[in-house]
């Protein structure tokens, strides 16, 4: 029984995972006010959305809060989930069924590589060795038909949904400060996730100047302009409660976090735009799939990964 | 029941991780039978796909016909077949020797099951549609009182072709037509059936496997 009361967050993780679940709850009042106010338009999408987010977060800190090896195995599962659909979007070629297996393989070891905290592997891992060792084993099959479009788009994959999704885990066992590992993945997805609904709402509300129309229509300047003033306000205080960030430090992360989440959030868009599909799946209700929900996150947690680092570890 | 626990502890288990599907319109899926589904065929994994679909209490009644010299042959793959899938043996080329290869599909109908059948007769290559063979037609004709839902498979022929041992990841689909209208003759009726298959591939979009 004590061992689960230790596990318990106390101080700073514990009024900010509370305070999720009541920014949570007001979006669910809000629905159902709005449902109410006005009947005649349909908020299916809006409520549809809001108890996935609840789903969402609720798997997500469970996960970072009961084990270290339970983060992880998350984390890792969450990337193999992008991966697969990342790889079920795009044009494969037959030849390389084997090579995805290898490539799929990448998955455990890159977070095997943050549980041993073996910080040098996994930083080069796959930018070097799974860089050599698709087109080796592409080579050795011997199909060059579509080769450099073959090799680009598979270690573009691991990538964006192995590599950069990784920097997550690795926040987890930085060594303590602030509210910790926990506090600091809490951190960085709370404001990526929260920068997402804010841009969104912003754009929904005020967009009228698209900022990249041919990429992703809905994305306004109002919203991305309205959407990093608010998180700016959430990291500026958040910061320096959850991570080792001092104020100035947070005056930076607050300008390039929500910068770097739409960057991450049009990236994926160009992708899904370039193979002809709206959402990447249909694996959450009213958001799409997984890549759909961490788009922001490919680009977010590295950066967020290399400031901190730099500047504190 | 060896069925059902089968389908609960293995199959969805393994289905969720190695593949995970988006199916569209699952509530055409029948909920009672007699019925019979048919799919394009691309992967052993077809036959559990489409099994998995419905739920546990319907389960012991869903039934997918199945060749009997490939299946029945050895003896763990025959056990496997009966006891955990629960085939419906259908002799290939036993129409010459004057039997009806149907006749085990026909009393499984009969008895208000919902019997899985792929008018393709075998795999074929990954990802592309093969002819519509006459079986279908025939069973059609002989129940004019069941539905006959077609259902279009995507992914699996990537995930485990014919010929292939380890399956690979990756996402499938699943799209459920409204229930066939049938054709007199044999050739409209074929020819209807492959529509519906093609329709429903337009649904989604899906770059060629090559």
């Amino acid at each position: 029984m004590n061992e689960v009361l230790e596990r318990i967050p106390r101080g700073p993780l514990l009024y900010v995972l509370l305070g999720v679940l009541g920014l949570l709850a007001a979006a669910e009042v809000l629905g159902f006010v709005l449902a109410r106010a006005r009947p005649a338009k349909d908020f299916s999408e809006l409520r549809a959305r809001v108890r996935s987010w609840w789903f969402m977060a609720g798997v997500f800190m469970l996960a970072i809060v009961v084990s270290r090896a339970v983060s992880l195995v998350f984390l890792g599962f969450l990337s193999f989930l992008a991966l697969k659909e990342y790889f079920s979007l795009i044009p494969t070629r037959r030849a390389d069924r084997s090579v995805l297996l290898w490539v799929y393989l990448a998955v455990p070891l890159q977070y095997l590589w943050v549980w041993v905290d073996w910080y040098g592997m996994f930083i080069i891992f796959i930018p070097v060795y799974m860089f050599i060792l698709i087109p080796v084993r592409m080579v050795l099959h011997g199909e060059t038909a579509g080769f450099l479009q073959a090799t680009g788009t598979i270690h573009w994959g691991l990538m964006t949904t192995v590599f950069t999704l990784s920097h997550m885990a690795y926040l987890l066992i930085l060594p303590g400060k602030g509210a910790g590992g926990a506090g600091l993945v809490l951190f960085l997805v709370l404001v990526t996730q929260f920068n997402d609904v804010a841009q969104y709402t912003w754009g929904k509300l005020f967009g009228r100047r698209k900022v990249v129309p041919t990429v992703s229509p809905n994305k306004t300047y109002e919203g991305l302009l309205g959407g990093i003033a608010t998180s700016f306000v959430l990291v500026y205080f958040l910061a320096p409660y959850l991570t080792p960030l001092t104020r100035n430090e947070s005056l930076v992360a607050g300008f390039f976090l929500p910068l770097a989440g739409f960057l991450g959030d049009v990236s994926v868009s160009a992708i899904k735009r370039d193979i002809g599909v709206k959402d990447s799946g249909a694996l959450i209700p009213g958001h799409g799939g997984i890549l759909d929900r961490v788009n922001s996150l490919t680009f977010t947690a590295p950066l967020f990964f290399h400031f901190l680092r730099y500047l504190h570890f | 029941m060896l069925k059902v626990l089968f389908f609960a502890l293995v199959v969805r288990p393994f289905l969720l991780v190695v593949t995970g599907f988006n199916v569209r319109h699952r509530e055409r899926l029948p909920s009672e039978g007699p019925a019979l589904v048919v799919a394009n065929h691309n992967s052993h994994l077809d036959t559990v796909v489409l099994m998995s679909l419905f739920p546990a209490t319907l389960l012991p009644r869903v039934r997918p016909a199945a060749a009997a010299d490939y299946f029945l042959k050895s003896g763990p793959l025959a056990w496997f077949s009966r006891n955990l899938i629960g085939i419906i043996p259908v002799t290939r080329g036993g129409r010459g020797a004057g039997e009806d290869p149907l006749a085990g599909v026909s009393a499984a109908l009969r008895e208000r099951s919902i019997v899985i059948f792929f008018p393709e007769g075998t795999r074929g290559e990954p990802e592309r549609f093969k002819e519509i063979r006459s079986g279908i037609f025939h069973l059609a004709r002989r129940h004019p009182e069941v539905p006959i839902v077609p259902v279009f498979l995507h992914g699996l022929g990537k995930a485990l072709p014919k010929g292939a041992f380890l399956p690979v990841p990756f996402f499938c689909d699943v799209f459920v037509s409204e229930p066939l209208e049938r054709e007199a003759e044999k050739e409209p009726f074929l020819a209807g059936l492959k529509a519906r298959f093609e329709a429903l591939r337009a649904e989604g979009t899906f770059p060629e496997w090559k």
